[in-house]
């Protein structure tokens, strides 16, 4: 066993004990996190796949911002569902079924396809294919048509959120604007 | 070298695990926080995949890359509709948000 495995072993218990806790604790912040240590983990496997642009991308954008905005969520609406509330619906063990034959029957098709047994090769050059990703979202004849369409979707997705999330009754501004009420 | 069916056993993990925090949690914010566990577990596939079966073509990481992006306005809107439903029924419970149910 070489130390990449250890390595490997290692985070793939961070990552699945934390993502355990995630859907299993009753505190929600302390579930948000769990999430951030979950992610910090495929952070890790990121890296040790070799793509550490990825790795980057990971901490940045998913422990940076989405965990963030995860924690924010929790505490604004902390009020109604006090942390010794039921957590889980009454169906739970219907979910924990489904997951688990699916987990099953993943577990034997993995195991069944004789190409997923391939050894890697030789690790790509870093600059190399990270010159090479920064290229091809640009180019005309590879992706810049979804790179474009990704950043529209972002920037429609984040005006649609404030959009939806505004205060519900806001005064006209010639009214009554002195008084205060009408926040939410 | 670390085999490839170790990331996709794990990665298989990671997505059970989100399935099931979405299909058995309450509350609202918690749903999100397993979907979020299943996108990471497909971006884990796709990376694993680019990785020890063609390094040389980059359209893996160019997917992992657009699900980042896809994750960010999800987890965005998502959460705006949460915050939006709890200022006007005063709930983030998923089972009490039925005004659409038939």
């Amino acid at each position: 066993m070489t130390l990449l495995q250890l390595i490997f072993l290692a985070a793939a218990a961070l990552t699945l004990g934390a993502a355990v806790m995630v859907v299993t604790t009753s505190r929600l912040v302390h579930a948000a996190l769990w999430l951030i240590l979950a992610l910090a983990g495929v952070a890790v496997l990121f890296a040790l796949l070799d793509a550490p642009f990825l790795a980057i991308v990971q901490v940045v954008v998913y422990i940076g911002a989405i965990a963030i905005l995860i924690i924010f969520a929790a505490m604004l609406t902390r009020r109604v569902m006090q942390d010794s509330g039921r957590q889980t619906t009454r169906t739970w063990w219907l979910g924990l079924l489904a997951a688990l034959l699916l987990f099953g029957g993943l577990v034997v098709l993995v195991l069944q396809v004789p190409g997923f047994q391939a050894a890697g090769g030789a690790a790509p050059d870093p600059q190399a294919n990270l010159i090479d990703l920064g290229r091809s979202l640009v180019d005309v004849n590879a992706f810049i048509l979804p790179f474009e369409l990704a950043s529209v979707l972002l920037l429609a997705a984040l005006i649609g959120a404030m959009f939806v999330a505004r205060p519900e009754s806001r005064k006209p501004p010639g009214g009554k604007s002195g008084t205060p009420g009408g926040e939410a | 070298m670390i085999p490839l069916t170790w990331y996709l056993l794990l990665s298989a993990a990671l997505l059970c695990i989100g399935i099931y925090g979405v299909l058995s949690r309450r509350n609202a914010v918690a749903i999100l926080m397993g979907i979020e566990l299943m996108l990471n577990a497909v971006n884990l596939n796709l990376v694993a995949f680019w990785r020890y079966l063609s390094p040389a073509v980059i359209s893996g990481q160019v997917f992992a890359v657009m699900v980042f992006a896809v994750a960010a306005s999800e987890a965005a809107v998502g959460l705006a509709l949460i915050i939006s439903i709890y200022r006007r029924r005063s709930t983030v419970v998923a089972e009490e948000i039925d005004l659409m149910k038939w």
